[in-house]
Formats: structure tokens, sequence, C-alpha cells
């Protein structure tokens, strides 16, 4: 049984006397939900009355009422400013969060991904009328297997995830062409993997077999070897990996796999780290796909939309789903359907995530070849900047080594003090910064992972690094309060996610009738 | 470079912090012989005066929808945003926030959340919608995908009448995880028999409305059949705004409702990013994927909101997620949940009416011509016309007499017999004159 | 008093004359935290010693709990679907979660009596 789990609901604090009768705190500000405010007998929107015409509607006319505020224009911008104001934001302040790479988002890709020639073109107009926005697909595809060394994208993924589901479908496809679909029903996957990967492996019908990592965090060829078997289908590899770390062994180990006639699937959330350094398709992947919100830069929007193109190899190239875009003649076209094809089918209605596209190729395009090495760098010597000024005071999983664009820190360090990781993630909070990735990876006890990106100055570096230490003496010096009260100038202090979980309520309904 | 902070005396110092000699060791890890010497085979960096320049002329090749009379439909619909949409999402907090996993510090999304499932909810007549899902295709095999954990059956009934892409998302998705699926064939008049394809083994039934040839659908006999075999009614609708016109998912007796919202709030962008509607029966909720936003309090008692039902999650369900789905399509949910706060139900009805009172005159403009027939009976914003000539290379014609005159169908239902029908959309934006350009190019190339 | 025995899953097995009743133990349910949501096993289901018998929920975290014997489930305890908090409360009186009639009732020497369970989650840390 699975026993990590931690509190969720935070003791009752006194409530803070309300100084003020609106319940603000100058500009904090608090703000009711738009069925509280908007009317729902008004609208915001002028629209005319159309002139009387034939319904057509028969009688597949809408019967129930449907009941939903409007909000005036100067109400509705009221609202979400107010709102966004109780929101963290990388344009305001450093982001750590380990595996998530939340570097800045040039505005320039805002402005490009807003051109009409690439905002308003419908995904089904003629071909011929959208030549500028299959240019696109073309040259982002180009710029990916040129950063990877692979021979094949599928671009159509919507995000990480999916992206992942596409690499695997390939795989399967690939190995049911073999022949071999009913005997390869496994896929490997090491402990320290983010939970979408064993999620895509059960999503298409694999079991999970789990490799673990060794006492230096990565994996072996040796661990590999012994869980492969005739039955695998696939590995399933982050690189680096959830810890930081570079797969060392990474080469060995995909020679092991395809020896055994399996294949490499890459995780490719940690890209950042090697762009311009190394390419997957020189280290024996198979499939990978690229978070275009990570390593490309496009706005994380509160929790979307991503992308997730893919990466291919040759052999898994043939098993690529449609839509790709292919160069006849002068001209693009796009093909749509599997038809004499070995392709195993479709990801998502129309093409894939063309305004995320626009702006990752506005991203290359400004750092071009030496900015996007430079950027690699940056990331890798940022991080270890971070390690190599805190890892006096906070203890590293794997010892005092270098790590890639990320760097881990486990809680054994906080042992004897009564706190929790989630302890000093919450003061973090009154700081002023976002906390770095808790509690993953999960082999790791109370796991603390900083990626600061190479997006950050060394000046704020250097306040981010002398606040963590503050903190950490703070802790090892039993402060408490400090931390079990966090955070105290939020927003909102430590919410109540059990009560969340045992009676959800998840939309807002009247109490009272209108 | 601009985006790069860091300069080359500050790099020196931070290694020499580090304690090594240059960049390289810190990249040791990497076989010697698989890293990359030079500098990738691509140009180096540019401006952002030779970054816009070089883009600009890539958007210049593309034909832009606003800038000719546009019908088309078929599952993407061009809409007027305000314009305080569009300044709203790309406010920094919203834009460059993450994922609310510090739900102290992150109230603003979480917030937005809960409103738009509300609205969500109260718009596909459901008891409980999610965060978003990526779009309306996902959504949709998602959907299906979660009949089948509910019933404990794995076979699939799809309508003739959904939108073919999302009908092969489903079918790539069954093939991939073993299960059955049933496609009817495409069913132009919504007169498909597709309570006789229900049995035992069902899990689902699969159905659109409007559907993908804009006939509105009375579902609710589609669900009395699936109930009396215990599957449930999956109802999809790929325009949001069609759903102030005709009945809801939830009035009809669906069990799961999914769409794309697209139609409200967000550009048509060649496809992509658009945002997934996701909503079923409260009883149904510990089986949904995707993030949901739920109401609680804080330490101090303040009513505050916070991701929640975690546990169905990949991240820490993992291989027995109820979907491996991490990210939802967030600024997308927001730009739609702004659209539609502007709009309140009294906005989106008349918007709904003006849509299909555009559709009924273009529909009644084009019928006029000879030979040109219009074969819905019924329809919201969307009808089928037929005309003696193939429709692609109607729509081509069209396209050179500056026209975008609808998708022909053959396009994604190449082989079904059904080439000479084109699907033609009209939505608010289109004028008397759009209208009246589009008729007289039509007759014009029929002549 | 009846007997209770533990598995180094943390699972605990109450003995009733030829039944026992299943649970997760006090030191499961502290680790768990706020336990947000239970799943029991259907009654007549059979289930081998070590088999996924039924799910334990917290905020962060799913269990799965694993039967500690073989045998038939012949009841369940419906109190914690509607009130989770009960395992928290109470894991080993009201927070029960299943009871089994015992096919091999000799299996149960293979687990940890009160006091070795007690050894054996100091070790944990």
């Amino acid at each position: 049984m699975n026993v990590q789990g931690r509190p969720t609901r935070p003791e009752t604090a006194a409530a803070q006397p309300r100084e003020t009768f609106t319940g603000n705190r100058g500009l904090d500000m608090e703000e009711a939900l738009i069925f509280e405010i908007g009317r729902f007998d008004a609208t915001g929107v002028d629209i005319d009355e159309p002139a009387p015409f034939q319904s057509k509607l028969g009688p597949h006319a809408r019967q129930s009422a449907l009941r939903l505020p409007g909000l005036a224009e100067p109400e509705a911008i009221r609202h979400y400013v107010r709102l966004s104001r109780n929101n963290y934001s990388i344009d305001a302040g450093i982001y750590p969060l380990g595996s998530c790479t939340m570097k800045h988002n040039p505005r320039l890709n805002e402005k490009m991904a807003r051109l009409p020639g690439f905002a308003d073109v419908h995904p089904l107009q003629p071909v011929s009328t959208a030549q500028g926005a299959l240019e696109i697909v073309e040259a982002l595809s180009n710029a990916l297997l040129i950063m990877t060394g692979m021979d094949a994208v599928a671009m159509s993924p919507k995000a990480g995830a999916h992206g992942e589901l596409c690499g695997m479908m390939a795989i399967k496809a690939a190995i049911e062409a073999r022949g071999e679909g009913e005997t390869r029903r496994v896929v490997l996957v090491p402990d320290s993997a983010h939970g979408t990967n064993p999620a895509t492996a059960a999503l298409i019908g694999y079991s999970v077999r789990s490799i673990p990592a060794g006492e230096d965090g990565i994996v072996s060829v040796e661990a590999v070897r012994a869980a492969l078997a005739p039955d695998v289908a696939a590995i399933m590899l982050t690189n680096p990996n959830t810890c930081g770390l570079f797969e060392r062994e990474i080469v060995g180990i995909a020679d092991a796999v395809h020896e055994a006639g399996a294949y490499f699937y890459c995780d490719g959330a940690n890209f950042n780290a090697i762009v311009g350094k190394t390419r997957p398709g020189d280290l024996g992947v198979d499939a990978m796909h690229i978070n275009l919100h990570k390593t490309f830069s496009t706005p994380h929007g509160g929790g979307g939309p991503g992308a997730g193109p893919v990466v291919m190899s040759s052999r898994l190239a043939p098993y690529a789903p449609v839509p790709f875009v292919k160069r006849e003649g002068g001209a693009l076209r796009l093909v749509e359907h599997t038809q004499g094809r070995e392709s195993f089918g479709r990801m998502c209605a129309f093409h894939g995530q063309m305004g995320m596209f626009v702006r990752a190729l506005s991203f290359i395009l400004s750092h071009g070849a030496d900015g996007l090495r430079q950027a690699s760098e940056d990331a890798v010597l940022s991080a270890n900047y971070v390690r190599a000024s805190l890892n006096e005071v906070m203890s590293a999983p794997f010892g005092d080594r270098p790590c890639m664009h990320e760097v881990l820190f486990d809680d054994r360090w906080l042992k004897d003090t009564g706190l929790t990781t989630l302890d000093f993630a919450k003061a973090m909070i009154d700081e002023g910064y976002h906390p770095m990735t808790v509690y993953f990876p999960l082999i790791v006890h109370g796991a603390m992972l900083i990626e600061p990106t190479e997006s950050e100055s060394k000046a704020s570096l250097d306040l981010f690094i002398m606040t963590l230490r503050d903190l950490a003496t703070a802790a090892k010096a039993e402060k408490r309060e400090r931390f079990q009260s966090a955070p105290v100038h939020a927003p909102r202090r430590r919410l109540d996610e059990t009560r969340a979980a045992r009676q959800p309520v998840l939309s807002w309904t009247r109490s009272q009738p209108a | 470079m601009r985006y790069l902070p860091l300069d080359a005396s500050e790099r020196e110092a931070m290694l020499t912090r580090i304690g090594v000699q240059d960049i390289e060791a810190l990249f040791a890890d990497i076989p010697a012989d698989k890293r990359i010497e030079d500098l990738l085979d691509m140009p180096l960096g540019k401006s952002e005066m030779a970054v816009e320049r070089a883009m600009t002329a890539i958007a210049g090749r593309s034909v832009a929808a606003g800038s000719v009379p546009f019908f088309l439909g078929a599952g993407a619909y061009r809409r007027h945003i305000p314009a305080t949409v569009d300044h709203l999402i790309q406010r920094s907090e919203f834009l460059t926030s993450y994922t609310p996993y510090q739900p102290e510090i992150a109230q603003g999304t979480l917030q937005v959340l809960f409103e738009f499932q509300t609205q969500v909810a109260a718009l596909t007549g459901m008891e409980v919608a999610n965060a978003s899902m990526y779009d309306g295709s996902t959504a949709c095999g998602e959907a299906m995908l979660m009949a089948h954990r509910l019933t404990r059956r794995n076979g699939a009934v799809i309508s003739g009448g959904l939108h073919p892409q999302y009908a092969d998302v489903c079918a790539t998705l069954a093939h991939m995880a073993g299960d059955r699926i049933a496609r009817l064939a495409p069913d132009l008049k919504a007169s498909e028999g597709i309570a006789a394809a229900i049995d035992a083994e069902t899990s689902c039934v699969i159905v659109q409305s409007p559907d993908f040839f804009g006939n509105p659908r009375d579902l609710t006999p589609i669900a009395e059949a699936a109930h009396a075999h215990g599957a449930l009614l999956i109802a999809v609708f790929t325009d949001p705004v069609a759903l102030a016109a005709v009945r809801s998912p939830g009035e009809m007796s669906a069990d799961i409702a999914v769409g794309e919202g697209q139609g409200l709030g967000n550009a048509l962008n060649f496809g992509g990013p658009y945002v997934g509607l996701f909503a079923t029966r409260a009883k149904n909720v510990r089986q949904m994927p995707g993030r949901l936003a739920g109401e609680t309090v804080d330490a101090e008692g303040r009513r505050s909101f916070v991701l929640t039902l975690s546990t169905r999650e990949q991240h820490i369900r993992r291989e027995k997620a109820t979907s491996n789905i991490c990210t939802n399509s967030g600024l997308c949910a927001l730009a739609f949940s702004i659209h539609l706060s502007l709009l309140g139900a009294v906005g989106l009805e008349r918007l709904a009416k003006v849509n299909h009172a555009n559709a009924v005159e273009l529909a009644d403009r084009l019928s006029a011509i000879p030979s040109v027939e219009v074969i819905n009976t019924h329809f919201f914003n969307e009808f089928v016309m037929r005309t003696p000539r193939p429709a692609a290379e109607l729509t081509e014609a069209l396209a050179g007499r500056g026209v975008i005159g609808g998708l022909p169908v053959s396009r994604l239902l190449p082989g079904a017999g059904l080439d000479d029908c084109i699907i033609v959309a009209s939505t608010e934006t289109n004028t008397d004159d759009d209208r009246a350009a589009y008729a007289r190019a039509l007759a014009d190339w029929l002549r | 008093m009846p007997e209770i025995r533990y598995s180094k899953d943390h699972e605990y097995v109450r003995i009733e004359g030829g039944e026992g009743v299943v649970g997760i133990s006090d030191y499961a349910q502290q680790q768990l935290g706020d336990v947000v949501f239970a799943e029991t096993p259907p009654v007549g289901k059979a289930l081998k010693k070590g088999d996924p018998a039924a799910v334990v929920e917290s905020v962060k975290a799913a269990s799965d709990v694993f039967a500690p014997a073989s045998g038939e489930v012949v009841a369940v305890n419906s109190e914690v679907e509607s009130t989770p908090g009960l395992i928290n409360e109470d894991a080993l009186g009201r927070g029960w979660l299943f009871r089994l009639k015992l096919a091999d009732p000799s299996e149960l020497a293979g687990l940890m009596d009160e006091t070795a369970y007690g050894e054996y989650v100091k070790t944990l840390g």
C-alpha cells in the first residue's frame, strides 16, 4: 500500500481581524463570482436583433432556459483584472518549477501569433489559400529535426502527454506490423518517471514494468538488461531525467533495447538542457515528444494550451499519424487520410497547435543556432550555480555532483526540525516566490526540484539563493512559526483540500431562487 | 541576446562559484562522441525586426478569413470576438502563470476555472464540467474511454453524423486499446437507424447535434435505447453557440456531453489551440478525466478554490489514471469564459439567433439559383448544398473568385458518394454583401 | 479480546470466528493523511491473499489495499463510502473496510501480531 500522503487541512488560524469595510487590503482585493456580480437579464455585447425570418430549427429549438450572467465591458474588465492580480506569474518573478521550464515568454511571439495570416485562417480552407500556414508547420518541423537529429516529426499532438501517446502508438503500430503485437505487451518505465509515462502506456493496453534507478540516480544498462525480455515493447526514458541528471548510459541502453527487438521512447520534457549540445537521434532514440511550452517558450496560460510534436526515427516514421505536410512541386499540401499508408491513424481533428507553432518558430528564429546553444548552457549554468550555493545547507539525494538544468534536493536536512518540504515551500510564498516543484520525483523523500532556466539574471538568482539560505537557517534554528503558518501574506492562507475532496463543489449553484 | 540576461563576466563568476573551468565541464556526462562540437545547422539569431519581417512575409501567403466573404465551418467557426477578450488573456498573470498547484497564489486561475466549469455545465444542461480538454475531438475520445470504464464494456457505436475527424480519433484510440467500435455510414439527412446498432456489449453511443452536416437531432429516443441496454449516450457539438438555439445534451438525457469551445473567445488559428468542453452527471464525476476546480475555504474561513479530486489524474494514479492528460487548455478556456461572461445568456441567445437568421437568408439565396439544392430540412448555422458539379472543384473556383464557400464533403469523406455536397456555414460575421458575393460567384460558375 | 494480525503492507485483519474484518492500520491512516474516498470490494467476491481488494484515497495519494488473507467478501462497510473520515478517526473500529470468510486460517500465521507490527513500524522511521 502506498502511504505517501501529507496533511491537506490547515489548522484553523485565528482569522485576521478585517481592518477594512470591503475586506480589501489596499491593492489586494477580494473578488466575487460572475454569477454574483453579473445580471442574468443583461448582456455586455451589442448585437442587433435580426429582421423577422422563418426559423428552420423546427422541433429542435432549445426548450430549457439558459441562465448565465452578462457583464458590461467595464464590469468584465474589472472582474478579470482583479482576479489576475491574485496570480503569480513568470512576468512577476522566478518560477523555479523543476521539469516545467518556466522560461520567459517573449512578447514578439504573441504579436506574431496574432497576425491575421496566422490567427484568422481556418484549418479546412482550400490548401491553396493556406500556404503560409503550412510553411510555418514545415519550417518548425525542419528546425525540430535539425535540433534532434531525427528523421520525421508528427506535428499534431496537442500537448506533451498527447505527444507521448502519439509516440507510443507509433511504436505499437510498428510492433504490430512485425506481427509481434500479441507477444510484446510490456513497457519499461523507471520509477522516477513522470506519471504521464505509465498512464500513457496503460491507455494503449500495455502493462508497466518498473526499473529502479541506481544509487547514483541514473538508470544502468544492467538494470535495463535485467528487465528486458521478449515481452517488452519499449522503454520510456526521460533524458535528462527527472532528477536533473543526464542518463550517462543512454547509448548502451538504446543498444540493449534495440537488440532485444524493442523501441526507445524518450520523454523530452527536459530537452532545454541539451539543445545544441547533443542530439537525441544520435543517442539511439526512436521517438521523443518536445514540449513547445517548455523548451520553446510558448506561454503556460495558467495550465495550457501546450503542444507536443513528436520527432521519430526512420524506423517509426512510416507509422506517424495524419495529417502531415508535404512539399510537392512548388507548393505545400496536407496529407489528411491514412488510406494506402501504414499511419496508425489520427490524434485529433485538424492539424495541431498552429498558434503555438508560430510562437515556437518565432523563438527559434530569434535565438538562432548560437542563441539556442547559449540558452541551454545558461540553463545548466544557472541550475549548477543554485546547486553550488545551496548544497551546504540542503541535502542532495545523489551526492555532490553536477546536475543539468535542474537541481534536486530531498528533505533529509529538515529531519530534526519538525518541518516538511511543504512547510518550506509555503514559506517561500511569503517571500514572494513561487515554490519549486515539490514531492516529485516520487523516488526521493520530500523532493525539491529547482529549475531556474536561462531567463534569470544573476541578481535574480542571487536574491533567490540568499532567500533560500535564510529560510534554511531559520528552519534549522526551529523557527517553526515562519513555516507552519505560511503563507500569511498571499491572497489566501493554506486551503482545506480535504473538504474540497470530501464535499466536492464543482460549480456555482444559486442558493436562493432568482 | 535579448532574452538571455547573463553576461560574460557573470558567467565567469558563476563558473568559479561552481568550481569548474568552463561550461563544458557541466556537460561531461554526455558521451564524448555524441557531443555537438559546432553550432546547429541553422541560421544565427535574428533581431526582433528581422524575425518580424520574416514571419510577416509568411503570414502574407495565406488568405485571412476576414479578408473575403467566408462561409466555412465544419468544426471551427469564425466569430466576432470582443476586443476585451484578447486584451485580458494577455495580462501577464493569466498568460505566464502555471497550472494552479499552489492555490494560495493562483486564485485568479482557479476562480476562472470554477466560473468556466459552471458556464459549461449550464450551456450543456449537465451537472458538472471539467476545466477543459485539449479540443472537442480528444474530448470525444476521452468520453468514449470514460463510458468504457463506467459500463465495464468496450464497444462504442458511432453515428454517421459525427465529424469524421472526431470519429477517426475515436477509431484510433479504440484500435490501440483493443476496444471495439462500430462506425455507421455517413448520414447526410439524419436518417440513420442508430438504435438498432446498440446491444448488450455497447458501452456508448456517440451522436453529434447539430451534426457534421448541420442537422439538429433529437437524441432523446437514442438515449432511451442506449439506457435500455445499459449503455451511455455521449452527445457531441462543435459550435458552443448552437447550444443556445437547439436542445442541449442535458435536455436530451445525455450521460456525457463533449464539444469544441473554439466558437467562443478563440480565433480560428488554423486548427489550434482550441478548447475541449466536457460535462457529465454528478454521479460520474470520479471517472471524468481532466482537471477540476472545486470550492473550499482557507485557514481563515475565506471562500477559495483549489484543484480537487486529483487522485483521478496521472500524477497520482499513474497507470490507473482516468487519462494521461496533464495540461488543460487554460488560456483558451479563459477566453471562452470571458466572451461568455460578456454575452450572458441574453447575448448568447441573440448571437445564436443572428447566426441562424444569416444561415436561413444564405440558404434561401443559394437555393434560388437554378440547379442548386439545400439538403437540410432543419439546420442551425450550417447546411449541405448540392450542385451538379463536384464540390471540390466548386470550392477551388469560388476561392479563385475571392469567396471561401464551405467544405467539400469529399475532403473529409472521400469515397462516401457525397462528392457533389458542400457544407456551408454562416455566422454573425457574414454581411449582406458577403451573401450577394457568394450567390453571384456561384451562379457565375454554374453557368 | 479478538486477535488482530497485520501485513507488511499495513492492512490488518481482526479475527472473529471464521471471519476476518479487514482495514488499514492506524499508522497507515496517519501517513496517508485525510482520507477522502474509500472503495470497497463487491460482496461475494473471492479474494486470494495479496489480491488488490479495496482503494483508499487521500487528497494527494491513492492506495491499493491488498487482501491480507484469502476468502470471500461477506460484508462491506457502507459507512466509509459516505464518511471516509472514519478511517482516520477510528481505523481499527468504525473505519473497517470489509469482512472476509477466511478460506485458509493458517495463512494468518504469516502475518505480524500487534507487538511485531509495532516494532516493524518503528523501523520505518
